[in-house]
């Protein structure tokens, strides 16, 4: 092939760029996954994912038959 | 998925819980389909004939194009969820446009290498900065850069938003001088091939691996920027977190 130094590279760069852009994602979702998991690990809950206040049956308020 | 996730209008999108449902959905059908393209586009793009003229070197294109195309796309991306930062006050406009711009920068950086490596044997030139639509697109990559640093130097999120969405917005200026600048000045650059009113003037034969590789790259953008949206929004989970559990901490000590 002619030219294939410039074609290969043009690949090659490509390829390259694409799987660091694929790993750099990859790699902050984990972390921040992980963070996250080491923040609820050391007891802290974000508001929307702690326990639904307790209804009134649970409460000890009427119930209906 | 729980029931009470279920996207079923666009105003959804606003909750950025379902949001990040909606992305751990889409996500796998979004990498196999590109996966797919590539491998056909790769394919098409080694087994199609050289041209006439360019010979092996019109391959290069297969690749350069798209990303050229990504570059402005990007932008384009860029400024409508600007527009969403500035009008609407909406988070996820500003987690969209600070995720955009690595990106782009990346896919512009790969568009203006690839263009060298085609001009040094089809042009006897790795570069000239008399060119119109070479040195605007170097702008449009020096302005992903601005951006990304911008983002970096602002603590405040919602603050750097609204910065970087100005300065988005007047950017985008750049965005019709790429696209025109090959009509409107006398470049080195070819003019428009693929993108014209009067349809595409290059043969089916580069047509072919051309539109499956910009199509495989499109899709390869949106599954970056569908991640790259949600790492912002764990980042920003983080940051909260940490500032609060600081404040019940020191809420703690004075008690």
């Amino acid at each position: 092939m002619k030219y294939a130094f410039y074609v290969f590279t043009s690949y090659g760069v490509a390829g390259v760029m694409t799987l660091c852009l694929i790993a750099w994602v990859w790699l902050d979702g984990r972390a921040r996954r992980q963070e996250l998991a080491e923040l609820e690990a050391s007891g802290f809950r974000r508001r929307s994912s702690r326990p639904a206040p307790e209804t009134p049956d649970e409460m000890g308020g009427e119930t209906t038959a | 998925m729980t029931e009470s996730l279920a996207i079923t209008k666009l105003s959804d999108l606003a909750n950025p819980t379902r949001f990040m449902a909606l992305v751990a959905r889409l996500v796998p059908w979004l990498a196999a389909i590109t996966a797919l393209l590539f491998a056909v586009g790769l394919y098409l793009s080694f087994k199609t004939e050289g041209d006439y003229q360019q010979g092996d070197t019109v391959r290069i294109m297969y690749v350069h194009v798209p990303a050229a195309w990504l570059a402005m796309m990007c932008y384009t991306i860029m400024a409508l969820s600007a527009i969403g930062t500035l009008v609407w006050r909406h988070p996820l406009a500003d987690v969209s446009h600070k995720a955009a711009a690595p990106l782009g920068a990346a896919f512009t950086l790969l568009a203006l290498i690839t263009g060298s490596l085609w001009g040094k044997p089809m042009w006897g030139t790795w570069w000239t900065w008399g060119d119109a639509r070479l040195t605007s697109v170097f702008i449009l990559f020096l302005m992903y850069l601005g951006l990304i640093a911008l983002n970096r130097a602002i603590d405040d999120p919602s603050r750097a938003a609204r910065v970087a969405a100005v300065l988005i917005l007047v950017g985008f200026v750049n965005i019709p001088i790429i696209k025109f600048s090959v009509e409107w000045w006398n470049t080195l650059h070819q003019k428009s091939s693929v993108l014209r009113l009067d349809g595409p003037t290059i043969d089916p034969e580069f047509l072919r691996p051309l539109l499956v590789m910009a199509l495989a790259f499109t899709l390869l953008f949106f599954t970056l920027h569908l991640l790259a949206m949600r790492n912002e929004i764990l980042r920003r989970r983080v940051a909260a977190q940490r500032r609060m559990s600081a404040r019940i901490a020191s809420r703690g000590d004075a008690a």
